[in-house]
């Protein structure tokens, strides 16, 4: 009966799965490469610290207080990037520093984005009054300066590493609602979702199971590009004093400690704000690459 | 034929949407659906024609029970749907599904085929999962799917073979009324034909009544047992097709059968040519909704609204024009 419908049926090449295809993008990019090795290399050197240097991040050589780097004179090579101003080792803090900003760049961007994938989640499939509810609360908090906002926040919650995360995902999180409800209401509308809804789904499944997977796009993107800026943020809050405490070698803290002696001993001050340049600017290069990647829209 | 036993029975189905007109502004009523009546047999098919904006898709939303009626009284399978609670409603849906227009945008292009396909036994049934997989295989070869297309995503396919895709889950939970929105309009004209005689071979082998919406004609006369014309949210003329196709009385409807092209100069019908556009829906013509467009029409029509005539030959026609015997 149906024997000329089976000649339709399509050549069997298997196209690429979705992770090759998205792979072929991303590796087209030069600078999201590059930016994504870098970050892998941090990452690996963020992990084995403690494996690479000899030195504790804490251990304060009296001996060797503002050692210069090892290639400039009087510099040593057990100290290959000098030494601060209480004679600890500044590779090692550097490296010990990578585990932290990492850290809080993975805990302001999973807990914005839980959150603020949930609440736009709400706003996106409830619409009218719930729905301008949680956008104008989002925008009372968009108006106000991020920084000054976390500043405000961090005082209440008291400083310390984890109430400055804390402070700065809240100030992000009108940016994960936002995105999430744009693309709920956009893949809401589809006939995909009315499919599912005769067939029977109700709303949990059809929030989570069906419209939510279809929205992570720009979510991913949004949410590797908010890693830099959140490193960003603690590092100010850290120089602030308000992030991390000393002595923990957070990049940010380490930088306004250091400041006092930038005419004499450059090395205290230029290695860190370095890394912290870098890592924004590699966090950048692979959100553009994945955003090249995962945008239907880039797509040829 | 016995009207007890028909599976879809609506009357003086309405459905009015509010829509806001600016700040100030007081709200408009938009009429979509306006005292529409008609029924369907089991394994029967009736086709709803008409130009956009008619109200043909808010019909599929009222039988497909997205949308709850404004008003009126809709019966499928002996069972009320406007004065169903929702749990009535959930079981009810299992009954009645629906195809798409678009199988570019009516299949989730993050699941896979077999998930597709399976989702309203997950839904709405225990399964395991190896009993759904094992359904999910049969019907896929019911509608000319390959065993391997299982694994794959949505996008790797074409138009044609989404839209079995889309017919094969339609077809999962074993409906009695399928509501079927233009389901071939966005495909290839050698496909269209593949798609329909699929639909058409299950119809006979299930005993599935459709509710098939459609601008194109040549695909109704092909597929149709009864058609409803309709005209801005009102039934313009509903009959059987034979009837429609070859007597066609409402200016409307013969407006519309001439407007289809023909090869051959002998069978094309003589012509009638609509002035201007299908007015707005939300400032609805008094009378006779079509009076502004039709080429018959006199004082009486811009008037009074014409009611709903059933003639001797088994039609519905709702036209000033045939009542006074002038057409």
């Amino acid at each position: 009966m149906m024997n000329e419908q089976v000649q339709t049926a399509d050549v069997d090449i298997a196209p690429p799965g979705p992770f090759r295809e998205f792979w072929a993008y991303f590796s087209e990019n030069r600078g999201a490469l590059i930016g994504f090795g870098f970050i892998l290399a941090m990452l690996l050197a963020a992990l084995f610290a403690d494996l690479l240097t000899p030195h504790s991040p804490f251990e304060q050589y009296r001996d060797a207080i503002l050692t210069p780097p090892a290639w400039q004179e009087g510099g040593r090579w057990s100290f290959p990037l000098g030494t601060d101003e209480v004679g600890r080792d500044i590779l090692t803090r550097l490296l010990h520093g990578g585990r932290l900003s990492l850290f809080i760049g993975m805990m302001v961007v999973s807990l914005a984005l839980l959150i603020g994938t949930l609440i736009g989640l709400v706003a996106g499939y409830a619409k009218g009054l719930t729905d301008t509810l949680i956008m104008r609360a989002m925008d009372i908090i968009m108006a106000l300066p991020s920084l000054l906002l976390a500043l405000a926040i961090v005082t209440i919650l008291g400083p310390g590493l984890i109430n400055a995360s804390i402070a700065i995902a809240i100030t992000y999180l009108p940016h994960y609602v936002r995105i999430t409800r744009a693309s709920v209401i956009a893949e809401g509308s589809k006939d995909y979702v009315t499919a599912s809804r005769v067939s029977g789904a109700g709303i949990w499944r059809l929030m989570f199971i069906t419209i939510l997977p279809n929205c992570m796009a720009p979510l991913i993107v949004q949410a590797s590009l908010g890693f830099s800026n959140a490193i960003l943020d603690a590092a100010a809050l850290g120089f602030i004093g308000l992030g991390a405490q000393p002595p923990s070698p957070e990049w940010g803290s380490m930088l306004s400690n250091a400041l006092e002696f930038i005419q004499r001993a450059w090395w205290v001050v230029t290695f860190p704000g370095l890394m912290i340049l870098l890592t924004v600017l590699a966090f950048n290069l692979m959100g553009d690459g994945l955003r090249d990647a995962l945008d239907p829209k880039m797509k040829r | 034929m016995n009207e007890e036993t028909r599976l879809l029975k609506a009357q003086n189905l309405t459905r009015f949407y509010d829509v806001s007109q600016g700040l100030f502004q007081p709200h408009a009523v938009v009429k979509a659906l306006d005292g529409v009546s008609f029924s369907v047999a089991a394994g029967q098919t009736l086709a709803v024609v008409g130009e956009s904006g008619c109200g043909k898709s808010t019909l599929a939303r009222q039988v497909t029970m997205i949308e709850r009626p404004t008003s009126g009284n809709l019966q499928f399978d002996g069972f009320d749907l406007v004065q169903a609670t929702d749990q009535q409603l959930k079981d009810a849906r299992q009954r009645v599904q629906m195809i798409f227009q678009n199988p570019f945008g009516s299949l989730n292009p993050r699941k896979k085929v077999g998930s597709i396909i399976g989702e309203p036994l997950v839904i709405n049934t225990e399964l395991s999962k190896a009993e759904r997989e094992d359904r999910v295989r049969t019907i896929m070869g019911k509608v000319g799917l390959r065993p391997e297309h299982y694994e794959r995503y949505p996008h790797m396919f074409s138009g044609g073979q989404r839209q079995r895709i889309a017919v094969a889950r339609s077809l999962m939970l074993e409906p009695k009324l399928v509501v079927a929105d233009e389901p071939v309009s966005a495909l290839d004209v050698s496909v269209q034909a593949q798609v329909l005689n699929l639909l058409m071979d299950i119809q006979q082998e299930m005993n599935l009544a459709y509710l098939f919406i459609s601008h194109d004609l040549s695909v109704v006369r092909h597929i149709a047992d009864d058609v409803m014309v309709m005209y801005l949210g009102r039934v313009a003329e509903y009959g059987s097709s034979e009837l429609i196709f070859q007597q066609p009385r409402h200016p409307y409807t013969q407006a519309l059968l001439a407007s289809t092209p023909h090869l051959k100069a002998q069978n094309r019908q003589k012509h009638i040519t609509l002035k201007g556009e299908i007015p707005s829906p939300l400032a609805p013509p008094a009378g006779c909704v079509f009076h502004t467009r039709c080429p018959y029409a006199n004082e009486r029509c811009a008037v009074e609204i014409p009611a709903h005539l059933s003639l001797k030959d088994g039609r519905q026609i709702a036209c000033h024009g045939v009542e006074e015997g002038r057409l």
